[in-house]
C-alpha cells in the first residue's frame, strides 16, 4: 500500500468534498450541514459546531478514505471512474442507512416522533435527507462521487 | 395523580337536548364551532359533539386524511361513538389539557367518552416501546345502561381510497395503505363490513370500552395493550398537559381563555422541527357556499412575530426558540428571499390543486390541498421575521453567526425592495399593490436590525443605507398613507382603502396609538369595519366574509395601548371572548350575525391575537412599556415625535 499516496489524496479528496458540500448549500441545493450536523453532537453553539464539525469531518473523511484504498488494492487497479463508483455507494449507503440512524445516535437531534416537548433541537433528516430539501440526495452524490474520482484518479497503486 | 376535574364543564357547557343519533351515515354535518381538536403537536383530529372523529391526518399536519367527514359525509370517512338515542351531549377538556370528554346523557343512563392523543416526556418514551402515532379512545359508562353504535370508517388520500380489513384476530383490525399501516385494537368485537367496521351494543355502569388506533410508518407498528396501559397514558397524557400548561407565567385576568388558546397553539406547533402551522384543517369556508375555501396546513411566516410575542410572553422559551431556528434555519434554501409560506420541514409548500370528489363542508367546493399564495411576493414576512428574532434577541441576549449574517441578507433585501408592489398580508389574487401594511413592516425590519446593532447584537450592519431607507419609508408612509378624504391612515397607498392592519401601526411602534392620526384611524375602522360586538372585518368586501378573528383582538390592543381607552379595550376583550366556542377554541373568522365560526379550524392567527392582546392588556395594567420601545431604534423618538 502506498501510504505516501493515500495520506496527500485523501486529504484532497475530503477538502474536495467538503468544499463542495459548503457550496450545495450556498448554492440553494441542500440545507444539509454535515460539518455542522457532526460539530452539534459536541456543542450546542452554532459557531463552535462548525469548526469542531469540520476538523471531525476532515479526519472522518481521510479515515474513509482508506476503504477507498483498500478496495482499490484489492481490485489492483484504480482510476476515477472505480472511484467515483465506489463514491456513488457511499452517499447512497450514508442516505440510505446514516442519516436514518442520525436521530437515534445524535444527542441534539430531534427524531420524527419527537413531541410533544419541544427542545431546540435539529430537526431529523427524513428519508434520503429529503427534510433538508427535495435536491439533498443530489448534492450528496455530487460530493461523494467527485470525492471517490479523486482518490481513484490521482492515488497510485503500489 | 393528576388533576381530571374539568371545571368548564359547568361553565361551557354545550346542551342540545333536540340531537338524536340513530345512523352516523344519517346524521348531519356538525358545524366548525362544534368541533373539539386533539392532538400531539405532529397531528391533529377533530372531535365532534356526537363522538365522531370527522377529521384526521396522519402521519403529519399536511398528510392526506384518513377521516375527512367535515369536508363530505359520504367520502371522507369517519370514527363515531355515539348513542342510538336522543341524548344531551356536554363536553369540556380535563383542566388544562388536550384530553377532551363528551358526556352522553340519556333517559336510562349517562356514558363518559374520552379522546385523546397520548403524550408522554421524551425520557419516558425512551424507556418503552411505544406506538410512533395513536389515537385512544375510552368509552365509560357512568350510570345506568345506553345503547352505542360505533362505525369505523377511514376512507384514505382525502377519501379517494376505500380500505381493505385484514382481521388479526386479538391483535386487531389491519389496514395497510401505502408504505404505512393502521391498526385498530378494540375491547370489543367490531364486524367488518364493506365500508367499515361497525358495533351495536348497550353499555352498563360500570363498563369500559377501549380503542386504540395507531399508524406506523418506519418500522413495525407497536402494539398498544389494552386495560390498564390505555387508562395509564391517559393518566400521563393528563400529566403532561397540566405540567405543560403550568409553566405559563400569565397572572391576568383572563387565564382560562389564554391557557386554552396557548394548548391550542401547542398542537398546532410541529415538535419535530418547531415550525407552527397555521390551523389544522383545510377548505374550511370563509362563506358558507363559495369558494373562498384553502389548506392552512402549512406554516405563515406573517405569523412569527405574533407567534413568537405569545410564546415569550407566556414563558415558554423551548418553543420560542424552536420556532425561531425554524424561521432562520429551515428557511435557508430561499434565503434571502423569503416565501410566504413553508411546509413543516421548510420544503416550499406543494401547488395548489382540487380535489374534486369531495364536496366540501356543507356543499363549500372546491376541497384544495396546497396553496397557490406559494407563489406570491409578500413584503410585510421580512418584518415578521425579523420582528420575532428582536423579541426572541431580548431573551436570549445574543445572536448566533449564522443568525447574523442571515437577518443581514434580508435587511439588504428589504433595503432594495421595499419599494416594489406586493400581494400583501391578506393574500389576494387578483394584482400587487403598494400596501401600507407590508410598508410598515419593511420599517419594522429594517428599525429592528438598526436597534439589535446598536445594543450589540448584530454586527457589520451598513447603518447609513438601513437608516435612509428606513426613514425614507417613514416619510412614504406618512405623507401617501394618509388619507385627507377618510381621515385615516389608508391600507394602499394614494387610495382611500380601510384595512384593520392600520390598527399595527401603533402595535409595532411607528405611531403611537394616542396620536391624533391613529385615533382618527381607529375611529375610521371601527365605522367601516366594525361587525358589532367588538368584531372586524379584516377590509371592505361584498358581499362580506366573516369577522376576522385576529382583527378584533388587534382592536382590543389598540384601545389597550391609548391609556384612555384602556377600560374599553378589557369591554372589548371579554365580548370577543363570547365568540370562542364552548372548549375556548377559534376558527379564523366568525359570522356576525350567527356567531357561528368560519374558515379553518383550530386557527393559530385567532388565538396568537388573543394571547397577545391579554399580555398588552396586562402589561398596560400594570403600567408597564409597549413591546415595541424594548426592540425599535425608531419607536421612542418617533413617539416623542407624535406627542409633540
Amino acid at each position: 500500500m502506498n501510504w505516501d499516496s493515500w495520506l496527500l489524496w485523501g486529504f484532497v479528496a475530503t477538502v474536495v468534498l467538503t468544499t463542495i458540500s459548503a457550496a450545495t448549500q450556498g448554492l440553494g441545493l441542500t440545507r444539509m450541514n454535515i460539518p455542522y450536523m457532526l460539530g452539534t453532537v459536541f456543542t450546542p453553539d452554532r459557531d463552535k459546531a462548525k469548526w469542531y464539525g469540520c476538523l471531525v469531518h476532515l479526519g472522518a473523511g481521510w479515515l474513509f478514505s482508506l476503504i477507498y484504498i483498500l478496495i482499490f488494492q484489492s481490485l489492483g487497479a484504480a482510476g476515477w471512474w472505480r472511484g467515483a463508483i465506489i463514491g456513488v455507494c457511499h452517499a447512497l449507503f450514508v442516505l440510505v442507512v446514516v442519516v436514518a440512524l442520525m436521530p437515534g445516535l445524535h444527542p441534539r437531534m430531534a427524531s420524527e416522533q419527537q413531541g410533544p416537548a419541544t427542545q431546540n433541537l435539529l430537526e431529523p433528516p427524513g428519508f434520503l435527507a429529503l427534510h433538508y430539501g427535495a435536491r439533498t440526495p443530489l448534492a450528496v452524490v455530487l460530493s461523494h462521487g467527485m470525492f471517490g474520482a479523486i482518490l481513484g484518479a490521482f492515488y497510485h497503486l503500489k | 395523580m393528576p388533576d381530571r376535574s374539568p371545571p368548564g364543564w359547568r361553565h361551557h357547557l354545550f346542551v342540545n337536548s333536540h340531537l338524536s343519533c340513530v345512523s352516523s351515515a344519517n346524521r348531519p354535518g356538525s358545524k366548525i364551532q362544534d368541533y373539539g381538536a386533539i392532538g400531539d403537536a405532529r397531528a391533529v383530529a377533530l372531535v365532534s359533539k356526537w363522538g365522531s372523529i370527522d377529521w384526521l391526518c396522519w402521519p403529519r399536519f399536511d398528510s392526506p386524511s384518513i377521516f375527512g367527514a367535515i369536508l363530505d359525509p359520504r367520502q371522507g370517512g369517519r370514527w363515531s361513538i355515539c348513542p342510538t338515542e336522543p341524548c344531551r351531549t356536554l363536553r369540556a377538556y380535563v383542566r388544562h389539557s388536550n384530553v377532551l370528554q363528551t358526556k352522553f346523557v340519556g333517559s336510562a343512563g349517562q356514558a363518559t367518552l374520552t379522546d385523546l392523543m397520548p403524550v408522554s416526556s421524551e425520557e419516558f418514551k425512551r424507556k418503552s416501546i411505544l406506538p410512533d402515532h395513536e389515537l385512544i379512545r375510552e368509552l365509560r359508562c357512568d350510570r345506568g345502561e345506553i345503547e352505542f353504535q360505533i362505525d369505523f370508517c377511514p376512507r384514505c388520500d382525502y377519501g379517494q381510497k376505500s380500505v381493505r380489513f385484514r382481521d388479526l384476530g386479538a391483535l386487531g383490525l389491519q389496514i395497510e395503505v401505502g408504505r404505512g399501516a393502521y391498526l385498530l385494537r378494540s375491547s370489543v368485537p367490531l364486524k367488518i363490513q364493506s365500508d367499515g367496521a361497525t358495533a351495536s351494543l348497550i353499555v352498563k355502569q360500570g363498563d369500559v370500552l377501549q380503542f386504540s388506533l395507531t399508524y406506523a410508518e418506519e418500522s413495525p407498528a407497536a402494539l398498544r395493550a389494552l386495560g390498564n396501559s390505555v387508562s395509564d397514558a391517559i393518566e400521563r397524557s393528563i400529566a403532561w398537559w397540566q405540567q405543560w400548561s403550568a409553566r405559563s407565567h400569565y397572572q391576568g385576568p383572563y387565564r382560562e381563555a389564554v391557557t386554552r388558546s396557548a394548548l391550542a397553539l401547542k398542537l398546532l406547533a410541529y415538535a419535530p422541527s418547531g415550525a407552527v402551522v397555521a390551523a389544522a384543517t383545510t377548505s374550511l369556508p370563509e362563506r358558507i357556499g363559495d369558494t373562498l375555501n384553502w389548506d392552512y396546513r402549512y406554516c405563515w411566516l406573517r405569523d412569527a412575530s405574533l407567534t413568537i410575542r405569545a410564546l415569550l410572553g407566556l414563558g415558554y422559551l423551548d418553543e420560542a426558540e424552536s420556532f425561531i431556528t425554524w424561521l432562520l434555519h429551515a428557511t435557508r434554501l430561499t434565503q434571502p428571499e423569503l416565501r410566504v409560506l413553508y411546509t413543516v420541514f421548510g420544503e416550499i409548500a406543494p401547488q395548489e390543486r382540487e380535489v374534486k370528489h369531495l364536496a366540501g363542508y356543507f356543499g363549500s367546493g372546491p376541497v384544495r390541498v396546497g396553496n397557490g399564495a406559494r407563489e406570491q411576493f409578500q413584503l410585510d414576512v421580512y418584518g415578521e421575521v425579523i420582528e420575532a428574532t428582536a423579541q426572541y434577541a431580548q431573551y436570549a441576549g445574543c445572536l448566533d453567526r449564522m443568525t447574523q449574517k442571515a437577518l443581514l441578507g434580508f435587511g439588504r433585501y428589504v433595503a432594495k425592495n421595499w419599494d416594489r408592489p406586493d400581494e400583501g398580508i391578506w393574500e389576494p389574487r387578483e394584482r400587487r399593490e403598494h400596501h401600507a401594511h407590508s410598508r410598515l413592516m419593511c420599517w419594522v425590519a429594517l428599525d429592528r436590525l438598526l436597534a439589535l446593532n446598536e445594543k450589540g447584537m448584530l454586527r457589520a450592519v451598513p447603518r447609513d443605507l438601513f437608516t435612509r431607507e428606513r426613514d425614507r419609508i417613514r416619510h412614504q408612509i406618512e405623507s401617501r398613507a394618509w388619507s385627507e378624504k377618510l381621515q385615516s391612515y389608508s391600507a394602499i397607498l394614494d387610495k382611500d382603502a380601510l384595512d384593520a392592519t392600520l390598527l399595527r401601526l401603533a402595535w409595532y411602534g411607528f405611531e403611537h396609538a394616542d396620536s391624533k392620526r391613529m385615533r382618527s384611524t381607529y375611529q375610521r375602522i371601527r365605522e367601516s369595519l366594525g361587525a358589532g360586538n367588538s368584531l372586524l372585518y379584516r377590509y371592505e368586501r361584498r358581499p362580506a366574509e366573516g369577522a376576522f378573528g385576529v382583527c378584533g383582538f388587534w382592536g382590543v390592543e389598540h384601545l389597550a395601548l391609548d391609556s384612555a381607552t384602556l377600560e374599553g379595550a378589557h369591554d372589548e376583550f371579554e365580548q370577543l371572548l363570547n365568540y370562542q366556542n364552548d372548549l375556548g377554541l377559534f376558527a379564523e373568522e366568525i359570522d356576525p350575525r350567527s356567531g357561528d365560526a368560519l374558515g379553518n379550524f383550530p386557527q393559530a392567527f385567532t388565538h396568537v391575537g388573543l394571547i397577545s392582546a391579554a399580555l398588552t392588556l396586562e402589561e398596560q395594567d400594570k403600567g408597564k412599556q409597549h413591546p415595541a420601545v424594548h426592540v425599535g431604534s425608531d419607536v421612542k423618538s418617533s413617539r416623542a415625535k407624535a406627542r409633540a
